[in-house]
């Protein structure tokens, strides 16, 4: 199999480059944004311990779409925060549950924000993370494997953070297990879009980039199920979550998504070519 | 002195004592005897403090999905979070003060919505650009770093070890804003206006950080008291010249101007001279009738509100433990 230690290497070889410079977007446009709506969370989340965790874990997930990003940039994609900041919504891979708003209202008024569902998400996406995190661990493009190795690190405790509030939650007061209750049905309505890696999954393992899509499913369902049997939760179906609004993957997404780009590149479109 | 001793010795004699111990130099721990004076002291400073930089976070959390590039999101979150890290130790220096008169932090978060606990007159104005966002990390907290740095030596430990820390991640946040500054100083026409404004919003603010020179302004001030306690060592003015002396030949230096034609230094008083702020507005921003004072009191108490099911849920499973990260 082939195998790539540097961005130059791969610019002879077209096929290759195509499907990294894909999979790099799904992998910095999910962190980014995630890591976006993680930010609108600060300085209201349930307690002040739980903020300044919370807002370690967002900075963390921030940090890895900046190696991304600065990866595509290596491989002639255009500067970093042109692509975090200038790309149209329908240019963006992220799954359509990760640019979901954590709640009515907005980040500066109103924001009436859902803990269950910010549990529920986070959780989620950090075990599909992991999963896809020791793939790439063997990934033929050297420079992305090497990343993955740092950023496993993290996710452990990002990981464990979320397991303990999905833990304390489930099965604490009635109120508690409704409302996540409803966060999980909520998120398993949307989740396969997480999880899919979009239209040339074949070919991205067949070239070694990552590995096969189902396999990973297979994986995160298998976690998934151990969780729930453990706490005594049913899931939502037995045949792993849907897409039901859409592939984010293939470029498809919410309005909620078109609001995000325009908050969180509000300053830097006044002038893209400025110093900031 | 045995402890036995101690405590045959009246109240008066007592609080002799404890002059004497910080006189000396003496550091007071929470379990230490302190008269009820000095606690109260205490509690009026610390969770004013710890509530202000919990509050502080709210200004320029406005700013943190917004700043302008990778690099700015990732220090400005960071910033935040630190300044809400200093407000949940600061709350737990309080906590310790509070156990005796059998108070909580619940009760510190219910005082600051009922308007009974205040907070810092700078955190109750806007922050309408990205340049505040930079004005507020370097001369905000440049200022914050006078004072804090000024009370390092108080005469109550665990409020001294605090600051401690405090201080020292304070120094990254004020270069994290001059970081911001220097980029629109030196950047396009728009950019200079924009901090220019935002340097100009933020004066009267800065001047009212450090508090009135007397208690004539405002009718009401511990100075004196907390000289006193050691548990500061400058007046509020003595910081204020303190504050001018350091940032005024920086502001200039990038070529922005302070709102003020009368500034000047005197070389024979050996003072800055300005333009007295107007005390009763810094009176009323205080009372929580500062521009933004309802609309970021209101953040907290959505989220208090909105999170009631969580700490219920949690009060439940007494075995919770945040993972800290």
């Amino acid at each position: 199999m082939v195998e790539y230690n540097t961005a130059q290497e791969v610019e002879k070889d077209a096929a290759y480059k195509k499907e990294l410079v894909e999979l790099l977007y799904q992998l910095a446009d999910d962190d980014f944004i995630l890591a976006f709506r993680g930010s609108e969370w600060l300085g209201i989340a349930p307690h002040i311990e739980e903020d300044v965790a919370f807002s370690s874990i967002s900075q963390d997930k921030m940090g890895h779409a900046v190696i991304y990003y600065e990866m595509l940039e290596e491989l002639g994609e255009g500067k970093a925060d042109d692509l975090a900041h200038l790309r149209e919504p329908k240019e963006r891979k992220n799954a359509i549950i990760l640019e979901e708003v954590n709640g009515p209202g907005n980040y500066l008024e109103e924001p009436e924000y859902d803990w269950a569902f910010a549990v529920v998400r986070n959780y989620f996406y950090d075990i599909s993370k992991a999963i896809r995190l020791s793939s790439l661990k063997n990934s033929s493009y050297k420079p992305l494997a090497q990343v993955a190795k740092k950023m496993i690190l993290e996710q452990y405790y990002h990981l464990t953070h979320w397991n303990m509030w999905f833990t304390q939650l489930i099965n604490a007061t009635d109120e508690a297990k409704k409302r996540m209750r409803q966060a999980i049905d909520k998120v398993w309505k949307d989740f396969d879009g997480v999880l899919t890696l979009g239209p040339s999954a074949k070919e991205m393992a067949r070239l070694g980039l990552i590995k096969e899509e189902q396999e990973l499913k297979d994986k995160w369902m298998t976690e998934i199920k151990e969780v729930f049997e453990k706490l005594g939760v049913e899931l939502p179906t037995n045949d792993g979550p849907g897409m039901e609004r859409g592939d984010g993957r293939n470029g498809e997404h919410t309005e909620d998504l078109t609001t995000a780009l325009q908050t969180l590149s509000e300053v830097y479109k006044v002038d893209p070519a400025a110093g900031w | 002195m045995s402890l036995f001793a101690f405590d045959s010795l009246t109240e008066e004699e007592k609080y002799d004592r404890f002059l004497e111990r910080i006189n000396a130099g003496e550091k007071i721990e929470a379990d230490d005897w302190m008269p009820d004076d000095y606690r109260k002291q205490l509690l009026k400073l610390i969770p004013m403090h710890g509530i202000s930089e919990i509050m502080g976070a709210l200004p320029e959390k406005e700013w943190v999905p917004k700043a302008p590039s990778l690099r700015r999101k990732l220090a400005i979150m960071s910033k935040v979070q630190d300044e809400m890290g200093h407000g949940q130790l600061l709350l737990r220096v309080a906590e310790d003060l509070m156990r005796p008169l059998g108070k909580r932090r619940e009760d510190i978060m219910e005082d600051l919505l009922t308007g009974r606990l205040k907070f810092h007159n700078v955190f109750h104005m806007e922050a309408p650009t990205w340049g505040d966002a930079g004005v507020i990390a370097w001369l905000v907290d440049g200022a914050a770093i006078i004072s804090q740095t000024m009370m390092l030596t108080t005469s109550y430990a665990p409020y001294g070890r605090a600051l401690k820390r405090i201080c020292a991640e304070e120094v990254f946040h004020a270069q994290h804003g001059e970081a911001i500054v220097m980029a629109l100083a030196e950047g396009t026409d728009e950019q200079r206006q924009m901090l220019q404004d935002a340097v100009n919003r933020w004066w009267e603010s800065l001047l009212m950080f450090f508090g009135p020179d007397t208690s004539k302004r405002t009718g009401n001030s511990n100075q004196d008291k907390n000289i006193m306690y050691k548990l500061r060592t400058k007046s509020n003015e003595e910081l204020r010249q303190d504050f001018l002396t350091k940032y005024i030949p920086r502001i200039h230096s990038i070529g922005l101007t302070v709102p003020d034609e009368t500034l000047h230094y005197d070389e024979e008083e050996e003072m800055w001279v300005y333009q007295q702020p107007d005390w009763d507005k810094f009176k009323q921003i205080v009372s929580n009738n500062g521009p933004r004072s309802q609309a970021r009191l209101r953040l907290r108490e959505i989220s208090h509100e909105n999170n009631e099911w969580v700490r219920e849920a949690l009060g439940k499973k007494q075995t919770m433990q945040t993972a800290s990260v």
